[in-house]
């Protein structure tokens, strides 16, 4: 074999880079129609909600109470009022319980056992269950049944807080495996205790996921409609609540209210509702984004 | 001799000193025998007066620090060492050399209970730590990790600031005296000082590998333990690092004890006093291996007149 021969093997399929196949090419553009089409629904939904709702947002939509009677003078105070206290209570429930336990279960529970697995997979399935199950269940045993306490504030934050535990559990277990088992073998062969480990190595390690999936969850919690109707939130109040003990409602609720109003200006109060809901839930989510890209820990 | 004990450097905290501390012998001045393991107390006194600018005293030199006596390794139904009778040298260096899986570091992490950590794994025998075994019911491993610091393969700082990273473990024990100190004589000691004097606010995942593993000693050292166990800690490392590291343990042999797990056989006859040569074992069955010590001997009689073939053959590179 010549040396012309060998350079022409070893070179031989380098130049036929520019002739793309035909199967890659439609993949593509299946690719950026998939995309187009998503993005496009979201266009559409955005746009329509918008041009409805947004002569309705003024300071007024804040300030006043809803109306059943005259669109002119409506507001949404008392379920924006709801939705904050009732995203503060499901995240003072949720944030402890969901980060005990997936310490547990990360740092602690001994997977040979079938109890430690039969938790692990429920909690995997309950993460699952549609949300309106909840619902159900907060009706049977916190607002009925066995606490009863009827469809108050404190209720629908513990039915929020039942929904959402199984992600928060999930997400949070997840970045407290991401820590690598060198800093507790680093931090337990300097005498440290398995709780000192822990609580000054590992939690703070994974903080930034933890905090990260706490918010995402709590902003699907802020969506949610199905539990807080079937558990029995009040429609259209005009007042906010005073206490935990005092009926509520939240803007999923009240967009809902509205949209079921014959009249077509309540119709578009709930759009002007659901910018506000969407507003909130892009606030969160930034949030989680700034907190994510600052205390994210690279292994 | 100083009066201060280990007890009085590391306060009580929460009464967790307190099974390791009964279970050791009690500080009895001057009346260390030859041939009788030397006494905490009496380590840590002559600790106390290097720190004062007195020449350590030779006093314990010659004697055992770790007598380790049958010592085997379960993992599950697998054996992964048995019969491992070595004694270690008061401020001497040990190494263990040996071909991969032949259990040097398993057994290594016998020696400040790290294997409890691993779900499964059984540990047998005696190891026996200036004359307490710390595999006896009454004592807390988290005790005998505070006395014995440990340097893992890969550097495995913790990503908070040089500082917090040296601070760590004087803090959980609950060390007295002034931190910035305490921090200060560490890196003097783990030879980083110098480094990185300007930039303790600095997270430690921001510098080198050879510093992040000198870092890592620092750490280990501040503490005051009087045996560091260092398990591969120069693998990961290029010559220069590998060489100051080196170094470093030369000076570290002046206070304290140390044993290394090499694969560096070069390493070994530099660094130690004494090395260990491990081998597997493998089952009748050719299903199982487990770890055996072949000889144990001076680092040079090891390296220039083995008496077992399998040693000769190792050193001299015809296997592993």
């Amino acid at each position: 074999m010549t040396g012309a021969q060998i350079a022409a093997n070893a070179l031989e399929g380098i130049r036929h880079g520019e002739r793309k196949r035909l199967a890659a090419q439609l993949f593509n553009g299946f690719m950026y129609g998939a995309i187009g089409l998503a993005f496009l629904a979201l266009v559409a939904l955005i746009g329509q909600t918008a041009v409805k709702g947004l002569p309705g947002l003024s300071l007024q939509f804040f300030t006043n109470f809803p109306s059943r009677i005259n669109p002119s003078t409506s507001g949404a105070q008392s379920a924006i009022v709801g939705t904050v206290y009732l995203t503060l209570l499901t995240a003072v429930f949720v944030i402890p319980v969901g980060i005990a336990t997936a310490l547990y279960l990360e740092e602690y529970a001994d997977k040979t056992r079938w109890w430690n697995r039969l938790i692990e997979v429920n909690i995997q399935n309950l993460a699952a269950v549609p949300s309106v199950v909840y619902g159900i269940l907060g009706l049977a045993f916190i607002v009925r049944g066995p606490l009863g306490i009827g469809p108050v504030l404190l209720a629908g934050g513990l039915t929020l807080g039942l929904l959402v535990l199984p992600v928060v559990i999930i997400v949070a277990r997840e970045s407290i495996r991401a820590v690598p088992p060198s800093i507790r073998d680093g931090a337990l062969a300097l005498g440290a205790t398995k709780w000192q480990t822990v609580s000054r190595q590992v939690l703070p390690s994974a903080r930034a996921g933890i905090v990260t999936g706490v918010i995402l969850s709590l902003s699907r919690a802020i969506g949610e409609t199905a539990p807080l109707l079937v558990i029995g939130a009040a429609s259209s109040p005009r007042f906010n609540p005073s206490g935990l003990n005092d009926a509520f409602t939240a803007l999923p609720i009240q967009i809902f209210t509205w949209t079921q109003d014959p009249n077509p200006q309540f119709v578009d109060q709930a759009a002007t509702a659901s910018i506000v809901l969407l507003l909130i839930l892009l606030g969160m989510n930034g949030i989680a984004i700034v907190l994510r890209n600052r205390y994210e820990q690279r292994w | 001799m100083g009066s201060r004990s280990f007890s009085a450097t590391v306060t009580n905290r929460g009464g967790e000193l307190s099974s390791l501390d009964e279970s050791l012998p009690e500080p009895t001045g001057a009346e260390v025998l030859p041939g009788e393991s030397v006494r905490t107390s009496e380590v840590m006194s002559s600790l106390d007066h290097h720190e004062k600018g007195i020449p350590t005293s030779d006093a314990g030199l010659g004697m055992t620090i770790f007598d380790c006596q049958d010592v085997e390794v379960f993992y599950g139904s697998h054996q992964a060492i048995r019969d491992v009778s070595l004694s270690f040298g008061l401020r001497e260096v040990t190494a263990l050399i040996g071909p991969s899986g032949c259990g040097k570091s398993t057994f290594l992490r016998c020696l400040n209970r790290m294997n409890d950590l691993i779900p499964g794994a059984k540990v047998g025998g005696h190891v026996i730590y200036h004359g307490q075994d710390l595999y006896a019911p009454e004592i807390d491993p988290v005790q005998v990790r505070k006395r014995i610091g440990m340097v893992f393969q890969k550097p495995n700082p913790f990503p908070k600031s040089i500082y917090d990273n040296v601070a760590f473990g004087p803090r959980v024990v609950g060390m007295e005296g002034d931190m910035d100190e305490i921090v200060e004589r560490a890196l003097v000691r783990g030879a980083l000082w110098e480094e990185v004097k300007d930039r303790l606010d600095e997270n430690a995942f921001g510098m080198s590998g050879g510093q992040q593993q000198r870092l890592c000693i620092a750490r280990a050292l501040a503490t005051d333990p009087d045996v560091l166990l260092m398990d591969e800690p120069c693998s990961a490392l290029d010559p220069i690092s590998t060489g100051r590291i080196e170094d470093l343990m030369s000076e570290l042999k002046e206070r304290i004890s140390i044993v290394i797990v090499t694969h560096n056989m070069q390493q070994a006859a530099r660094v130690s006093d004494k090395t260990a040569f491990f081998n597997v074992e493998l089952a009748a069955d050719e299903k199982s291996r487990t770890g055996v010590v072949v000889e144990y001997d001076a680092t040079e009689t090891i390296f220039t007149n083995p008496s077992d073939k399998r040693t000769e053959d190792y050193v001299t590179g015809k296997f592993g």
